[in-house]
């Protein structure tokens, strides 16, 4: 695998082109076989369908993401090349970002979601995972997304914000919309984004320093303007990414982990009989479901890539997903194992970009895990998992469960 | 290559073959060290691969960036003056025979 700057005379017809659609209904009800033909056509393949080119081994999606320079984000992290259409919503401050207006943006967000941040707001995250339990030990059946996957993070991450009780119910709709965007027009981007304007009035609103309660993430990123580390107009929009990409992410993500769990009773057991494994646990069930699955770079100049050229400004879709379970990268990567050695996975991204409230998530996921794994013996499926779809974001709509009190 | 030394919290140590162009958190998890846990995978977010690296060989270490010395303030295990993010320090030929000694815990 090289990046190299001075491209040797490749043909570019020795690209593999695909007819696969990965942004289809029938691919998202089952990924991976899908995934397996992406890996092993070639480490650069192209798409038809929506002219871009695809990197779906670990290899090539780790140097994608680790060379911003020459795939950038600012031209839209979505199919749509911000250079040539008009993005659905002014550009995110620090996603759809390069250094070195990004590298400002990131270390703001940085320090507001620190380690040192995590370790104050543990106690109070663990707390209301021990709140949520009880409420699913009273039930015994329940829909482990709505009642649990989604539940928790509500219960904790707008407070956490600062946002006020009223109009939350945008929040997930929002998330929704988000990352329907970055998808082709499809169906599920138009609709999701012809029905957005109320959640977007909503995000907009609720963006505002007033809207923000004292101490919240939110009036931190506030704050950091009155340090002169961003302007005042700026701080909106970086409050704007903590409600985009906080929440349905985690509902996801703790979705993921839960499904894992519930389908694999020996790692059910395994992490019931030691409870430090429950950080790894969830974060096995990132790399093992990565509840992110694609997003974009635009490439800033021609460039060869394994032995692909590849033009200016040309879309490259990098699948973190079939990355995540790349045989050239995991042992036996299609099963779900709570000691393995997770570190590396591209669930969260990898290089400038990599979710920069991967804490947020994993304290979560941890303080919930953990506190499921130690009240309750045994979650059985007890009815069909309905998928939720969505062109970026991979989860379910329903999980219905029952549980057995240890 | 040059071999690091990783000392254990119950003082068991570990010599581990580096090879080129890596860090020492790399080198760590290729030999499935355990005590490092490096969840961010080296890209400076985490502080989860937090080493005391021996006081006669800090100084011969690359100055930390200002990154890692916020990320410091955030270990799980109490930060020292030779604390570092072993994601953050580059094996070069000098520091064959680097000793690190492993925090109580990196979460």
């Amino acid at each position: 695998m090289t990046v190299s700057g001075t491209p040797a005379s490749t043909d570019p017809a020795s690209v593999p082109h695909l007819d696969v659609d990965p942004f289809d209904m029938t691919f998202f009800a089952d990924p991976y076989p899908a995934h397996q033909r992406l890996r092993e056509a070639g480490p650069v393949v192209y798409l038809d369908k929506w002219n871009v080119y695809g990197v779906a081994r670990y290899a090539e999606v780790h140097a994608v993401l680790n060379d911003p320079v020459t795939f950038c984000s600012s031209r839209g992290v979505g199919l749509s090349d911000f250079k040539k259409e008009t993005p659905w919503r002014p550009p995110s401050l620090i996603l759809e970002a390069d250094p070195p207006a990004h590298t400002r943006t990131r270390a703001v967000l940085s320090k507001v979601l620190s380690p040192t941040v995590m370790k104050q707001i543990r106690d109070r995250f663990a707390a209301a995972a021990e709140e949520r339990v009880d409420a699913l030990l009273e039930k015994r059946s329940f829909d482990a997304i709505t009642d649990l996957a989604e539940a928790y993070p509500l219960s904790i991450f707008p407070d956490a914000l600062g946002l006020k009780p009223e109009g939350r119910e945008h929040l997930i709709p929002y998330a929704s919309v988000v990352f329907n965007a970055f998808g082709p027009p499809n169906e599920l981007r138009q609709q999701a984004i012809a029905r957005s304007a109320p959640h977007q009035a909503y995000v907009a609103e609720q963006c505002q320093r007033d809207n923000l309660a004292p101490g919240g993430f939110g009036a931190c990123i506030h704050a950091q303007a009155d340090e002169g580390a961003i302007t005042a107009t700026e701080a909106p929009l970086l409050v704007r990414s903590l409600l985009s990409a906080g929440l349905d992410t985690t509902v996801n993500g703790i979705g993921a982990a839960v499904y894992c769990l519930a389908r694999f009773p020996d790692q059910w057991q395994r992490l019931r009989d030691d409870l430090t494994l429950a950080r790894n646990a969830f974060e096995e069930a990132v790399r093992f479901e990565s509840p992110v699955q694609t997003f974009f770079r635009t490439t800033t100049r021609e460039v060869e890539l394994s032995g692909a050229t590849i033009g200016e400004g040309e879309k490259v879709l990098m699948f973190l997903a079939a990355a995540n379970r790349d045989p050239r990268r995991w042992d036996q990567p299609d099963s779900y194992d709570i000691t393995r050695r997770t570190s590396g996975h591209v669930g969260f991204g990898s290089g400038i970009h990599m979710c920069v409230g991967q804490l947020v998530a994993r304290l979560e996921g941890e303080v919930m895990l953990t506190a499921l794994a130690r009240r309750i013996a045994k979650i059985e499926i007890t009815g069909e998992p309905k998928r939720r779809f969505n062109n970026t974001l991979r989860g379910l709509d329903s999980l219905p469960v029952t549980i057995t009190p240890a | 290559m040059p071999a690091i030394t990783f000392i254990h919290p119950d003082g068991k140590s570990e010599r581990v073959e580096t090879s080129g162009g890596e860090s020492v958190m790399q080198a760590a998890t290729r030999h499935g060290l355990d005590g490092i846990l490096a969840e961010c995978g080296g890209n400076a977010m985490c502080a989860t691969c937090h080493v005391y690296v021996d006081e006669s060989w800090l100084a011969r270490l690359a100055a930390m960036a200002g990154d890692e010395d916020a990320l410091l303030d955030g270990t799980a295990a109490e930060r020292r003056p030779n604390s570092r993010l072993s994601c953050q320090i580059d094996i070069t030929p000098e520091l064959d025979g680097l000793v690190v000694r492993l925090p109580e815990r990196q979460v």
